[in-house]
């Protein structure tokens, strides 16, 4: 019995892994579905280039000075074909000589790229006819990233799969085995029972690297997403977040006897944090009223320690808050699931 | 041996279990010799399984005494564990796991014992050792059950059950498994509600009934303890009998008449069915079907209770 192979903790988290990866379904909302939702929203939801405006001049002197406008692009187009052009929308504006020297701009003022357009044309025009600006002003661009609609998504996707795994994983796993009896075959044997439990936890911290390794360096490599904090604090929390919801999932589990009632039961649980919790959109959309309620539930607080390690570079005193909520939610939740267990 | 088949492995005193209004376990006694293979007998609902169970440390009694091995559950349920071997009725095993998986786990759980695949070996399960739990036959996932029972190399063997729902050659085949471990000097406690089975297994029997043990004893002294040793039946079609007339016939203990179907327990079999026939002749009933066999346990059940084991 001295060989870990045959110690009891060993071979219960070896049957935990084998039950998962024999079951495709499983593997599939585990790691492959958050990735293919993170695919495709932040396909969905990509920062366009900033657009350049596609105009026509009739003159080479018009195209030449509003070339010096680098938002727009210029075409030097004989009359017809420019007012051809202008008609069916191939460019925004046209702009010709009047015989009187001044300039005039054929666009539809209902079209905002036509005012647009106009704006900046008639900027490039007086700037070349020698206007001197009053006030000089110079532009620094912000377009880093972190700020993007899939920086903001990731964490939310990692705190969902950490809950949503926890809570399937541990409910599921626990009510099949009470309803087909294996859970009192279990301790009918010198099993001591918190090795039971404890192969759950094993198994769910080796998951914990796939479950947050995968999206994080898929984020990381397909779209740039930040990892501005500490590695070590962005592992704590989600180990803290796996524990807190570990411990919701066997209290969730404590005493169901169907699979029926568990989906319902886990479902109920985690749906509305879903909505609340800011895994698509900011929990601030909800009313203040409602905000430490929001702020008090587990996957909020994964979720806005992730985001503010990855997206703002915060440490472990910057996250204290939500492991402190974390914490609570664990502690509470096992001392329950413990209560109230049943092995049969 | 000699002084093990004088020690109880399992004592049971006054044992009573009440679930809600329903009295499951009606103050019963039970004694288990080292190295017998002894039945509890009886229909669903009997209190088998709650008995069992009380034994195998999964249920508490509400009063009642159990020792196993000179030891008791309150105080060594550790020990105890690793002597026992428990298989319980229709548990079901993780069907994603291969039987040598399952094996391996439930090795894992025992100081000392066979292995994995000595296990497999004395179960017959070779073929099946990588084969996963979820496509094995019924009579192939009882006798997995009935290793990881085994695994622990038991003092104290319980198996709940354990051909229900199997067909025949599977029952056989698992009969003759568990005849190897009552060779081997194992102690058992079976529970079923298959007469033949305690009868082909069980060195000692206690017959179950509504919670309460209504006879015990060797399969041989309960079938001679009602006194008869043939059973005949017999339908008359649909014409009406007179009972009382057969019943006056001598050697005949006790007619019962059910479904248009008579059946009378009688001591000689060479003196009562010339009695039926000439009996029959005199009441002018046309005789339709006529049986006998040896009495049985089945025998013994109907004439404690005046039902039928399987009588649901």
């Amino acid at each position: 019995m001295s060989k870990i192979s045959e110690h009891s903790l060993f071979q219960l988290t070896l049957m935990r892994m084998r039950e998962f990866i024999r079951e495709p379904e499983a593997l599939f909302w585990a790691l492959i579905f958050p990735i293919a939702l993170a695919a495709g929203l932040g396909i969905a939801f990509r920062n366009q280039p900033p657009q350049v405006l596609t105009i026509a001049a009739v003159t080479p002197r018009l195209a030449d000075a509003l070339r010096q406008e680098k938002l727009l692009a210029v075409m030097q187009l004989p009359p017809v074909v420019a007012e051809q052009s202008l008609r069916t929308g191939k460019v925004v504006l046209l702009a010709e000589p009047a015989p009187d020297g001044s300039v005039v701009y054929r666009y539809d003022d209902t079209n905002p790229e036509g005012r647009q357009a106009r704006m900046l044309a008639d900027q490039a025009i007086q700037r070349a006819s020698g206007r001197q600006d009053p006030v000089t002003g110079s532009d620094k661009i912000m377009r880093e990233p972190g700020s993007r609609y899939i920086d903001f998504l990731i964490p939310g996707l990692i705190g969902m799969g950490i809950m949503g795994n926890a809570v399937w994983g541990l409910g599921f796993a626990i009510v099949d085995a009470r309803r087909k009896k294996l859970l009192k075959r279990i301790i009918a044997t010198p099993m001591p029972k918190h090795y039971y439990l404890l192969s759950f936890l094993f198994w769910r911290l080796l998951l914990l690297v796939v479950e947050v390794g995968v999206p994080l360096a898929f984020g990381a490599l397909v779209f740039g997403v930040p990892l501005r904090g500490s590695a070590l604090a962005l592992v704590a929390i989600s180990i803290l977040g796996a524990l807190a919801f570990s411990a919701l999932g066997l209290l969730v589990a404590s005493r169901v006897k169907t699979i029926e009632a568990i989906s319902g039961l886990a479902n109920a649980t985690m749906v509305p944090m879903w909505i609340v919790s800011g895994v698509f959109f900011s929990s601030q959309r909800f009313p203040d009223s409602v905000q430490p309620l929001i702020k008090a539930l587990p996957l909020t607080a994964v979720i806005d320690a992730l985001r503010a390690n990855m997206l703002q570079g915060a440490g472990f005193a910057q996250m204290a808050p939500q492991a402190a909520v974390l914490g609570a939610w664990m502690v509470v939740c096992f001392g329950l699931a413990l209560k109230l267990f049943r092995w049969r | 041996m000699q002084e093990q088949a004088t020690k109880a492995a399992l004592r049971v005193r006054t044992l009573r279990k009440t679930y809600k209004d329903v009295v499951a376990v009606d103050g019963i006694d039970l004694q288990v010799h080292a190295g017998e293979c002894f039945g509890l007998l009886g229909p669903n609902g009997a209190g088998k399984t709650t008995t069992i169970e009380i034994c195998e440390g999964l249920t508490e009694p509400d009063s009642g005494e159990v020792e196993l091995l000179g030891l008791h559950w309150n105080a060594d349920s550790e020990a105890l564990r690793q002597r026992l071997g428990i298989q319980l009725q229709e548990t079901q095993l993780s069907d994603k796991l291969t039987v040598l998986e399952t094996l391996q786990l439930f090795r894992s759980f025992f100081r000392q014992g066979p292995g994995a695949e000595e296990a497999i070996q004395k179960v017959q399960l070779e073929e099946k050792r990588e084969a996963r739990v979820g496509n094995l036959s019924g009579g192939q996932k009882q006798r997995l059950a009935l290793a990881c029972a085994l695994v622990g190399d038991p003092d104290l063997l319980f198996l709940d059950e354990p051909t229900t729902g199997l067909d025949p050659q599977a029952r056989r085949q698992l009969w003759d498994l568990i005849d190897e471990f009552k060779l081997a000097g194992r102690t058992i406690l079976l529970t079923t509600h298959y007469m033949e089975e305690a009868e082909v297994l069980c060195d000692r029997v206690a017959i179950m009934d509504h919670g309460k043990v209504i006879s015990q004893g060797t399969p041989r002294e309960l079938i001679a303890s009602i006194g008869v040793e043939h059973v005949v039946e017999f339908s008359a079609g649909n014409t009406t009998l007179d009972l009382a007339g057969i019943s006056r016939m001598p050697g005949v203990r006790d007619v019962r008449s059910e479904n248009g179907s008579v059946s009378m327990q009688v001591t000689e079999l060479h003196r009562a069915v010339p009695a039926l026939l000439a009996e029959l002749g005199r009441q002018g009933v046309p005789l339709t079907e006529l049986r006998t066999h040896s009495a049985t346990l089945e025998d013994v059940f109907v004439h404690l209770t005046g039902r039928h084991l399987r009588d649901e």
